[in-house]
């Protein structure tokens, strides 16, 4: 099957869709783990409810702090234009590209080299790249790769995946509670009223703790490939210069350093995959689509 | 049986309606409003990276001055396209004087090629990395200003946008476009 040349807009619209609908699915199943539970309970509106709110919560802390935490685990240094310069002029370029306000530049000391973004709002957020990528590229790629991080950001990346994965958290208590029901048993063991309701909802619980957490992880990784695709495009149409950035993850994916700071609740906010050595990454639960296939869709774009 | 229909529940759905559309025609005029600020916005963006140009010569002119004593008219003619682009008047004009200006400036990077010591030079160099970062401003920020054009553009054309437009006098913004052949090449510049 030939796929037919695409512009930037046409796959940043695609790939926002899926994304967005992954990301409902995610919803619908969260919903649908705290009803699980809730009946178990009495109640499985208010089950839930009790599961989205708890969400909401987790969400809503996280994005108050959970940014300057993750630059401070990262060690990721402010950066003085007298530096450097060309790097802090990069940054700008793409930000007058892009329309926004100048995101905070970071610098962490890496001979990896590799690139993440933080911030929820684009006056509010942050650019982190490697001194190893500063040394390993080229000015136009190194352009790429910041031009890719000011799309997560502009697209909204940051929010999207912490709510992700605040679900996909919560869905995991939700889990754990059902099997503490299945063991112990809830408040319907006791009601003989409802005939088949009791079986049901043993059913209910056997579901959502074996496979509402896999299920969960799968949605979320699948966003999570998306937005790469998304961040990629916007990367094109920030730079109007895909050769670069197909040129900047190869020798990205190629480098043999390992990232120092990495851990697989972070890998996702990086450009690319900084586990991607360690065995067991790839599949419906990685992160970031592969090599091969972004490139191949950077390709196929018109600048 | 009219006048049934026009009791309550019709009162309430006619409402409704009103509403509805009220809030649609808000919202696309302030839709209308919002694109044609950002154009107006990224075409000033446009004339600040133009400025930035402009402040960085003289520097750049005086670092090469003390090695370049035998090239004067290379340095003349960058100052004297800096004027010109300053005192440029209409649009046209000032493309004009910009490409002129970028052209000058090409002539004292290839000139100074031939000038180890001045190459070397640390302020030089750091000139360089400015002024190539400040033609890359001035092309993104174009860049930028046309895909504002774009977007809004859009909103002004396209159904039902375009009433709205038409009854407020929205109009359709103008492309920047780069007369110039050789200037259309390089947006992007390596001195």
């Amino acid at each position: 099957m030939t796929k037919t040349r695409a512009t930037f807009v046409e796959l940043q619209r695609q790939n926002r869709r899926r994304a967005f609908l992954l990301g409902f699915v995610l919803f619908l199943v969260l919903g649908g783990a705290g009803a699980a539970l809730g009946s178990a309970w009495g109640s499985w509106p208010l089950g839930a409810l009790a599961g989205v709110a708890i969400a909401l919560v987790q969400f809503l802390v996280a994005r108050s702090a959970g940014d300057r935490i993750l630059l401070a685990v990262a060690k990721a240094e402010p950066v003085r234009r007298l530096d450097r310069p060309q790097l802090v002029n990069v940054v700008e370029e793409v930000a007058i590209a892009a329309g926004v306000p100048c995101p905070e530049i970071r610098l962490i000391e890496d001979e990896s080299p590799n690139a993440f973004a933080v911030g929820f709002r684009p006056d509010r957020a942050a650019v982190a790249v490697t001194t190893g990528l500063l040394e390993k590229l080229k000015r136009d790629e190194l352009q790429a790769v910041v031009a890719h991080e000011i799309g997560h950001i502009r697209n909204g990346d940051s929010g999207y995946m912490v709510l992700m994965a605040v679900m996909v958290g919560t869905i995991v208590i939700l889990a754990d509670l059902a099997w503490h029901t299945l063991r112990w048993g809830g408040r319907s063991r006791s009601r003989s009223s409802k005939g088949g309701g009791p079986a049901l909802i043993l059913v209910a619980l056997l579901l959502l703790a074996l496979l509402a957490p896999l299920i969960s992880r799968i949605l979320q990784a699948a966003v999570s490939r998306e937005r790469e695709y998304l961040a990629d495009a916007t990367s094109v149409e920030l730079t109007r210069n895909p050769s670069a950035l197909a040129s900047a993850l190869r020798a990205l994916t190629k480098d043999p350093a390992r990232l120092k700071f990495a851990n697989r609740g972070v890998q996702h906010l990086f450009i690319v995959n900084p586990l991607r050595k360690r065995r067991g990454g790839g599949g419906a639960l990685a992160s970031h689509p592969p090599l091969e296939k972004r490139i191949r869709r950077i390709e196929g774009l018109l600048a | 049986m009219v006048t049934a229909f026009l009791g309550a529940t019709g009162l309430w759905i006619g409402l409704g309606v009103l509403v509805l559309f009220g809030l649609i025609f808000m919202g696309l005029y302030n839709g209308l409003v919002a694109g044609r600020n950002q154009c107006r916005n990224a075409w000033s963006q446009v004339d600040v990276q133009l400025k930035r140009r402009y402040d960085l010569i003289p520097n750049l002119v005086e670092t090469a001055k003390g090695y370049l004593k035998h090239e004067r008219e290379t340095l003349e003619a960058v100052i004297k396209a800096r004027q010109v682009a300053i005192d440029a008047k209409t649009v046209g004009e000032q493309a004009k004087a910009e490409n002129m200006l970028t052209s000058t400036l090409r002539s004292l990077f290839a000139v100074s090629e031939n000038y180890p010591d001045l190459k070397a030079n640390q302020n030089m160099l750091a000139l360089q990395e400015e002024l190539t970062s400040t033609e890359n401003r001035i092309g993104f920020a174009r860049q930028h200003y046309n895909d504002s054009v774009l977007r809004y553009n859009n909103k002004v054309q396209q159904f039902p946008g375009n009433i709205i437009a038409n009854m407020f006098a929205f109009r359709e913004e103008e492309f920047f476009e780069l007369e110039d052949q050789a200037a259309r090449e390089a947006v992007k510049v390596q001195f």
